[in-house]
């Protein structure tokens, strides 16, 4: 075992020494690989950890939501459909929501005003989300002017700041009393945007929903396993932009690998036939080529991981930031919790790692095996 | 000291640190999880369905809530207007509805 262990360790030593002496193309092929790495890492540890705190979150979500369409658009809900909703046998509760969007013209940004059903802070008076605390430096106590539908000015008070910690939902939002959100958007006492509802047995929402649309042929019912299931699509590694940042990385990697797999400089040749030629056997060069391999490979693989690491739960997740963005005003500034597990860097090990040592050995059997005087002499 | 002794400890290090990383997640998740906690009340008090990540277009802040037609509300055949647009993926079974 000993012996064994010596062997490997001298070996080594002359593998890392082989590679000190290019170290120039060695480093790049490092830098190269490390950055790969973090890549798929980074979008890999992003959408998981996305994804998963969407699902926890959004369990809060209504059981569902029915919306009515006219000519393909979201229209407003009247009083009488809400009656007809609560009738329906298995819905165990109904209410109409008030929500919508402001558009507001000084900070070129969008709101999301929502009336809570139990408003505790009272007519003129509202909640805000941080994001739009931060991009108007409004705190507690100030006033924030909006234009009502007509262009008449409303001056509504901030009474409250949402908290850091719920920014991911509720960052542009606005808590706002009935009174003021009708008055704002010059909205009918007998309109809803859309209207919220539960059903006794959880197992029947389906059923409901069928029964909703039955009813009220002009609606359109979402489920909350529908929401749940957008959640999990939207950062879905299949979609979007995620699939372009990835599918490059991957065919970067395979380009990589192939050129690493399709031959062996004349100097690494060189060196090989060398080693034969002094005694040592094909399976010492194997074995030299599989260390080689490994320290690039998997000195590359953890420090991508790691900086992914840090990259996604320690900073503000710089590289995907400007994309996410893309030309909202209002961004979240979130801190995600970091789901990540063994099975995500199991399987990153097996896409980048594997295949790299793999294809450093093959052209390396194909040049021990062959004759050290052709090959010295080439 | 030999190279291959350097080679074994930065290994080490870094398998520690990834090790530190996993106890820090786990660290952090119990740590978030009263926050995440009054998130999901928050959700629930005020009945809401989508994350604020996209706030440029009403079906980029509200995916889930959005009509089908709105990202070619132009003409059909438009192109995706906004950016965020390319990052949403369409529903699955979005053709059946």
């Amino acid at each position: 075992m000993g012996n064994w262990f010596e062997r490997q360790r001298n070996i080594i030593d002359f593998t890392l020494s082989s590679l000190v002496r290019r170290k120039g193309k060695n480093l790049a092929l490092l830098l190269v690989y490390t950055l790969l790495v973090f890549l798929l890492a980074s979008v890999m540890f992003f959408t998981h950890a996305l994804r998963k705190e969407a699902s926890l979150v959004l369990q809060g979500a209504p059981e569902m939501v029915v919306q009515r369409m006219a000519a393909g658009r979201h229209e407003l809900v009247p009083r009488r459909y809400l009656g007809m909703i609560k009738g329906i046998k298995g819905v165990s509760g109904a209410r109409g929501r008030l929500w919508g969007y402001y558009f507001d013209p000084v900070m070129s940004a969008n709101y999301t005003m929502v009336v809570p059903e139990d408003h505790p802070l009272g007519a003129g008076s509202i909640s805000i989300g941080q994001g739009i605390s931060r991009s108007r430096l409004a705190r507690v106590g100030d006033f924030i002017p909006f234009r009502r539908y007509d262009g008449t000015p409303m001056v509504l008070t901030v009474r409250e700041v949402l908290t850091t910690g719920s920014e991911l939902v509720s960052s542009d939002l606005i808590l706002v009393s009935e009174g003021d959100f009708r008055k704002l958007f010059g909205m009918a006492p007998d309109l809803y945007t859309d209207i919220v509802l539960s059903v006794r047995n959880a197992k029947e929402v389906a059923t409901a929903a069928q029964k909703v649309q039955k009813l009220l042929p002009d609606t359109r019912p979402i489920m909350k396993s529908e929401i749940l299931r957008t959640y999990d699509t939207i950062f879905d590694w299949r979609s979007g932009i995620i699939v372009v940042i990835l599918s490059s990385a991957v065919l970067a990697f395979i380009i990589f690998a192939w050129d690493k797999a399709s031959g062996l400089s004349a100097e690494e040749r060189k060196e090989i036939g060398i080693l034969k030629a002094i005694g040592w056997e094909t399976s010492d060069v194997l074995l030299m080529k599989f260390w080689e391999g490994a320290a690039v490979s998997l000195s590359s693989f953890l420090a991508g991981v790691l900086f992914a690491y840090i990259h996604v739960f320690f900073t503000p997740v710089m590289l995907f930031e400007p994309v996410l963005k893309g030309w909202s005003t209002l961004y979240p500034s979130f801190k995600l919790v970091p789901f990540i597990s063994p099975y995500q860097v199991a399987m990153l090990f097996f896409l980048t790692v594997v295949p790299y040592t793999v294809a450093t050995i093959v052209p390396s059997w194909r040049a021990a095996t062959i004759d050290p005087d052709s090959v010295m002499r080439s | 000291m030999r190279k291959s002794t350097l080679f074994f400890m930065s290994i080490a290090v870094q398998s520690v640190l990834l090790l530190g990383a996993f106890t820090h997640a786990a660290y952090q998740r119990g740590r978030d999880a009263s926050i995440l906690g009054e998130t999901v009340a928050l959700v629930k008090r005020l009945d809401l369905t989508d994350l604020c990540l996209f706030t440029e277009a009403r079906y980029t802040r509200h995916p889930t809530q959005a009509d089908l037609h709105s990202p070619f509300q132009d003409h059909p055949m438009s192109l995706e207007h906004f950016p965020s647009g390319s990052l949403l993926a369409p529903r699955k079974g979005i053709g059946y509805r």
